[in-house]
């Protein structure tokens, strides 16, 4: 694979952006047309109102971006659905890529393929203001004695055992909606999201929901990067890589990440 | 020194006996087979059959297994007991008691017709979600009281029909001879009844087993739950097939002697 990403790069910086890519031309799954996946429904702030195709949200917006290095105007990219079992389930795909905040592991990677990082995640504690009230700090001592929540489907159940190893067992959820109904019900104190969807869960759907405190993203012990999905040994991978690539050096992607994603400055760094 | 007739029917089965075999091992080698000559069949044992993820999963699994065992033992003395009762009610013919036998009406129709996952959700979120105080808001408490109401409800039935089934001539005959509506319940008509159902009641109870997987969709972190962090983390579905096992080591036996049950009550 290694020798075939200089050329692909050569390939696609000499090509004019929207231009069939010599890189992709015959890898997708329809001559001539993009297929990206998301999940269903897709959440904000990656996508907006669960409409992809609209390009408003980060990965939405990410997507296109990819797309349009790769050499697929908008009006050549079809957007799919995929839940996260689907995604990694062996056999054919009815996707070129996928994206919906798939962390990056090595065990992952052993099934299916992932591009380039696009996106690296601070992992932020979601809580409620009684919680606070009732003397939760950010620090890690206070954080071990709260009962936990979150996302069975997510890294956030690793990371929490890795990074604070509460006391007592968390509780798992299928989705977003359930760990914040747990949290509501009083069942969970807390709960492990990676920043962005915290920061929305809040303000929007938590009643008294409150940021406890953030593990920055550029932390060295167990980092969230997502990556977007591809089917395993994918052709398309040095196209896709590429183009993010691209996208990285001439700081694109930290414009698209600047306008989508919120800067949580205010947010508390938990040493 | 055998019969003729004795000597036959052994030839007869030594026969039958040589089919089942051949007819059986050849279905399991052409399984053997031509399964692995499915041009998928790599992905699929890589992502189902892995035995190193099976060897690292597996003790995991096992612990987590203890507490669908804990909840189904917690779960099932309740439920046989409201189910009596449930089934009591519907069965009383005084007048005066028919707004109970309305209440115990509309309880069964309403937690037999709805499905066991939705139950569990609507209470196991919404009860705590009034503002009950920890402990009363536990998930343990609320998933194990929705499964209680549905089994309940539906073991209910199948002791009604057991009641059902014991001749109207029995209790008239018992309240000729001068026993209380209550003794010719508890002393004629129930012990008949119960035995006649318990192997619909054990079907049910193999039933259960199964659910009780269903409360992690509350929270609980149970066998089903920690097969899919396990597939979540390792993107391989091996841990499910581990916890497959897991299950069927217990409900195979139970059916086993649901049916022995089944078997010996047709001998009666």
């Amino acid at each position: 694979m290694k020798p075939l990403l200089p050329i692909a790069l050569a390939l696609t910086l000499a090509t004019p952006a929207f231009a069939q890519n010599e890189c992709a031309a015959g890898k997708t799954l329809h001559e001539g047309r993009l297929t990206i996946a998301t999940g269903n429904p897709a959440f904000y702030p990656w996508v907006l109102d669960d409409k992809p195709q609209s390009g408003q949200g980060f990965e939405a917006a990410v997507a296109y971006a990819v797309a349009a290095k790769m050499g697929f105007e908008p009006d050549t990219v079809d957007w799919t659905r995929s839940s996260f079992d689907q995604a990694i389930q062996p056999g054919e795909k009815d996707f070129d890529f996928n994206l919906q905040q798939f962390s990056i592991t090595p065990e992952r990677e052993e099934v299916v393929d992932f591009s380039i990082p696009y996106y690296s995640s601070a992992m932020a504690v979601l809580t409620t203001k009684s919680v606070v009230d009732g003397g939760a700090t950010p620090t890690l001592d206070s954080l071990k004695g709260l009962i936990w929540g979150a996302d069975a489907n997510t890294t956030a159940v690793k990371m929490l055992a890795d990074l604070i190893a509460p006391e007592a067992g968390p509780m798992l959820y299928n989705d977003n909606v359930d760990v914040t109904a747990a949290m509501q019900a009083g069942q969970i104190d807390a709960a492990l999201f990676d920043l962005p969807t915290a920061l929305y869960l809040s303000a929007v759907v938590v009643p008294d929901g409150a940021i406890l405190g953030q593990f920055p993203a550029d932390r060295t012990e167990t980092p969230d990067q997502f990556g977007l999905l591809m089917v395993n040994d994918s052709p398309l991978k040095p196209c896709v890589d590429a183009a993010l690539q691209e996208l990285i050096d001439a700081g694109t992607l930290a414009a698209i990440e600047k306008e989508w994603l919120e800067e949580a400055t205010g947010v508390p760094v938990i040493e | 020194m055998p019969t003729r007739r004795e000597l036959y029917d052994r030839a007869q089965r030594r026969r039958a006996n040589l089919i089942a075999t051949l007819s059986t091992g050849a279905v399991l080698l052409a399984l053997v087979l031509l399964v692995p000559r499915a041009p998928g069949w790599e992905a699929v044992q890589r992502a189902f059959f892995n035995a190193e993820i099976f060897a690292r999963t597996f003790p995991g699994l096992l612990q987590a297994f203890v507490l669908d065992v804990a909840i189904f033992a917690w779960c099932a003395p309740l439920i046989a007991v409201l189910s009596l009762a449930l089934a009591i009610a519907r069965d009383l013919r005084a007048p005066a008691f028919t707004p109970l036998r309305l209440a115990a009406t509309a309880f069964i129709d309403v937690f037999r017709g709805l499905p066991v996952i939705l139950v569990i959700y609507l209470v196991g979120f919404g009860i705590p979600g009034l503002g009950l105080p920890r402990p009363w808001n536990s998930p343990y408490l609320w998933g194990s009281l929705s499964l209680i109401l549905v089994y309940a409800a539906y073991t209910a039935e199948v002791i009604r029909s057991g009641i059902d089934s014991i001749h109207t001539s029995q209790r008239a005959a018992a309240l000729s001879l001068g026993l209380s509506e209550a003794d010719t319940m508890r002393y004629v008509i129930l012990p008949q009844a119960i035995r006649r159902v318990i192997p619909a009641n054990m079907n049910l109870f193999i039933a259960l087993q199964k659910d009780v997987a269903l409360l992690s969709f509350i929270g609980p972190v149970e066998i089903f739950r920690q097969a899919g962090v396990y597939k979540s983390l390792m993107a391989n579905f091996t841990p499910y097939v581990g916890a497959a096992l897991i299950f069927l080591v217990i409900t195979i036996p139970a059916t086993r002697y649901a049916d022995y049950l089944m078997a010996r009550r047709k001998h009666d």
